[in-house]
Order: C-alpha cells, then sequence, then structure tokens
C-alpha cells in the first residue's frame, strides 16, 4: 500500500513529538509541518475543525487526531515491526491504563510549574513529585514501562522529558532527586535514536517558555 | 464461563459503570454486579483500583481492569465469540476512540458544569453542551453510513461512550426545563436514543429517569450540606 502521511505539528509540543516518536520507531516516512499556533493553517482547521489543535496526523488525505489515538492507530496501521502495545489483552489494558493515568495527571500540574507563582506553583510542584513517585513505582525495576522494549507508556511520558529543565528552573527543584529511575528510564529512553531526534534541546525549550511568557505577558 | 469468574465494582447511577456492562451483555457474558455504597468505598475497590479508587472495576479471573473505556476495549479483545465492539478497520477505530474522548472530555465537562452553574454561567454551559450535541449528531451522520447506530449495524465502542450517557442527558433536560435532543436540531440522535435505550444489552442496565431524577435530586441537597429528602 503506497503510503502518504503528513504531520502537523509544533515543535515544542510533548503531544506532537509523541506522535514523531511513534512514526521513527516505525521507520515510517512522511512529510513534516510546522504550525504557527497564532496563525492556524487552513489545513489544520480543515483537518481538525473541533479541537483545532497539533498533532494531526493526516494519512492518506485523511485525518487522526488527539496524539494517544494516533499513536494507537500507527501501531495498528503499520502493525508488523517494534509493537507498542503487548499483545494479551490484560497487559494491553494495563498499559492503556497508565498511558491514561500521565493524560490525567501530568500535563495540568507541569504546566503550573512553570506558569504561575506562589503558593499555586508550590501546590503544583508537590502533585508533579506525588505523580513521578506513583510512576517510579509502576516502573520498578524493569528497563522500560513496557517491560524489556520500548513501547506505548514510553512513548506517552518520554516526551515530557524535553521539558524538565523547564520544570526544575522554573521551579527551583530538581526532578533526579526526588525521582532517580524516571530519570535513569529517560537517559535510557533517550539512547533510543527514534527519541533522541523526536525531542528537542531542553535548554531550547527553556528559552521558548521565557519567550511565550513574556510574549503572553505571563511574568 | 462461571458466573464468579467476572465482578464488575459499580454504582447504579453512573453512566461509566454503565458501559462495560452494556458490553458484558453484547457478549453475553455472565457477571456479578457487586454494588458500592454511595458514601463508602469497599475494600476491594481500594485493592482493586488503588491509584484512583473509582468505579467501575472488572474484576476477570481475579486481575482488576479499571477505567470504563479500557474495560470496554479489554471485554472487546477477550471475548471474541461474540459481536465486535470496536469497528474492524484501524481508521474507524480511530474516529470511535477519537469522538468518545470528545464525548468525556469535552461534552459530559459541560454537562456537569451545568449541574452546578447559575445564571450567565449556566447558559454558557447550555449552549457548549448544545453545540456538543450538533457536532455529535454530523459524527453520527458520518460513523453510521445511514445504519442504526455508531458502530453501524450494531452497537459499537461510539454507542456505548455516548449513550450511557443518556439517562442523565434526560434528567438534565428535566432539571432544566430544556429539549437537548431535538426532532428539529438533532432528528439523527433522537432516533438513535430511542434505538439504543431499546437494546436489550442496554435496557436492563439504563437507570429509569425518574430514579435517576430523585437521585440527582439527592446528590444536590447533599453537596449544599442539606439532609437529604426521605425517600
Amino acid at each position: 500500500m503506497a503510503h502518504e502521511v503528513v504531520l502537523l505539528d509544533f515543535w515544542p509540543s510533548m503531544f506532537g513529538m509523541r506522535v514523531r516518536v511513534a512514526l521513527a520507531e516505525k521507520g515510517i516516512k512522511y512529510e513534516y509541518k510546522e504550525e504557527d499556533l497564532r496563525n492556524k493553517s487552513p489545513l489544520l482547521l480543515k483537518m481538525n475543525p473541533i479541537h483545532k489543535k497539533i498533532p494531526v496526523l493526516i494519512h492518506n488525505g485523511k485525518p487522526v487526531c488527539e496524539s494517544l489515538v494516533i499513536v494507537q492507530y500507527i501501531d495498528e496501521v503499520w502493525k508488523d515491526k517494534n509493537p507498542f502495545l503487548p499483545s494479551d489483552p490484560y497487559h494491553k489494558a494495563h498499559s492503556r491504563f497508565w498511558a491514561d493515568f500521565i493524560e490525567q495527571k501530568v500535563y495540568d500540574t507541569a504546566r503550573k510549574i512553570w506558569a504561575t507563582k506562589g503558593e499555586e506553583q508550590e501546590v503544583a510542584k508537590k502533585e508533579f513529585i506525588e505523580t513521578f513517585k506513583i510512576l517510579e513505582g509502576e516502573l520498578g525495576e524493569k528497563p522500560f514501562f513496557g517491560g524489556e522494549t520500548f513501547g506505548f507508556v514510553d512513548i506517552a511520558l518520554i516526551t515530557f522529558y524535553s521539558w524538565f529543565y523547564t520544570y526544575e528552573t522554573f521551579g527551583n527543584f530538581s526532578i533526579e532527586a526526588e525521582c532517580p529511575k524516571i530519570i535513569a528510564w529517560a537517559k535510557r529512553c533517550m539512547q533510543k535514536e527514534s527519541v533522541a531526534n523526536s525531542l528537542p534541546d531542553q535548554k531550547k525549550i527553556y528559552e521558548f517558555t521565557v519567550w511565550m511568557k513574556k510574549y503572553f505577558g505571563m511574568d | 464461563m462461571a458466573k464468579n469468574d467476572v465482578k464488575v465494582l459499580g454504582a447504579w447511577p453512573s453512566p461509566y459503570v454503565m458501559r462495560p456492562r452494556i458490553a458484558l451483555n453484547i457478549k453475553s457474558v455472565n457477571y456479578e454486579f457487586l454494588e458500592e455504597k454511595f458514601d463508602s468505598k469497599s475494600e476491594l475497590l481500594l485493592q482493586s483500583n488503588p491509584v484512583h479508587k473509582k468505579v467501575p472495576v472488572l474484576i476477570h479471573d481475579d486481575k482488576p481492569i479499571c477505567e470504563s473505556m479500557i474495560i470496554v476495549e479489554y471485554i472487546d479483545e477477550v471475548w471474541t465469540s461474540g459481536p465486535s465492539i470496536l469497528p474492524s478497520d484501524p481508521y474507524d477505530r480511530a474516529i470511535h476512540r477519537f469522538w468518545a474522548a470528545y464525548v468525556d472530555e469535552k461534552w459530559f465537562a459541560a454537562m456537569k458544569g451545568l449541574r452546578s452553574a447559575q445564571g450567565e454561567e449556566r447558559k454558557a454551559f447550555l449552549d457548549r453542551v448544545i453545540e456538543g450535541l450538533a457536532l455529535l449528531e454530523e459524527a453520527f451522520g458520518k460513523c453510521s453510513k445511514g445504519k442504526a447506530f455508531f458502530g453501524g449495524d450494531r452497537i459499537g465502542l461510539l454507542d456505548i461512550a455516548f449513550g450511557s450517557f443518556l439517562a442523565w442527558l434526560k434528567v438534565t433536560e428535566k432539571v432544566n426545563g430544556v429539549k437537548l435532543l431535538d426532532e428539529a436540531k438533532t432528528p439523527g440522535l433522537v432516533k438513535w436514543a430511542e434505538r439504543f435505550c431499546a437494546d436489550a444489552a442496554v435496557k436492563s442496565v439504563m437507570p429509569e429517569t425518574e430514579k435517576l431524577l430523585e437521585f440527582s435530586k439527592f446528590l444536590a441537597a447533599k453537596m449544599k450540606g442539606a439532609p437529604p429528602p426521605k425517600n
């Protein structure tokens, strides 16, 4: 089957990064289109009229939206290489549960660390650390959340790693001091080309956030 | 399969709890329904879902599975001799998953906001709920392709995700004195809702509107701190 694959994305987005990692894991060639979120393209508005957000995967002209829906779609279409999910239904459900946990717990809290100050920021830091300690517990002694191999839960979480320097600098804390196993896991993931080539440099994300806060008058 | 191989921990008013029950009914799987008390959580629940401490939980051969839509997909993957709940085509599956996430994250969030809001804020939530239904009407047209359900001839993932909210939708209509599903604006959904609620897999687990209305009054009173009305 001929595959025409386009990804509408925004380079600092940890959600977009998940799709980049998934596509790289499967060795899929695609066209990357950078969106200016202040000036969304007609293509984006046409392909995701409901949310008007990136990432959007356009496969042979048909759009798929929502990062974890896209990652599962990629896994199901390109099913013969590097499966992201276990084949056993119970372990599959277990992986989906933890990816959903990450969806529910990480983004909003993490955002408050760089976007707020004072009491609100302190509460967010505390919740962030609690969440990552739970994730450390789930990881246990396994090399990856997927077990011996990098999988769905790893993809869902690793993209936040590119934002760690930003969280640590604005929040004035060390994630490694609180959750050393998470950092060890992240460095292990970063040894994979699919991950290293898909995540921007942590300092670049920090510079972007500094700029964004000024631009939106959030300082 | 023996009845006690499959248990569902739940509560009758919860739309999320309805979902695995509908899925099990579609697959003709016998299960034991363990009703949680309203204001206390059982040991079994706390053990089975220590992360969220919420219903529903499916316990299959003593193994817990949590989060309603994850449970539904699990049920579909385990009991393969029954009718399929997810579409077989990956693109259609992605569409069902996308809209299920929309229903949970955006649409029902607006429905919940409506419950406690007043004045201008209430009108804003109501507008969002109605806009959402217009989008779902369009999605129904595309997904059903002229057939009875979002899943086609049979109930599918998105039917379960959205249909499980129909009892609360009816209560919301009564409490707010509005018609949310409307023959003029959402004709497809009106007929779909009738078919869904009448389906054998759904009928036995969909709460009666009157009973749910009484429960919602009880809930509202509790939230205000007043003693609940006597049943």
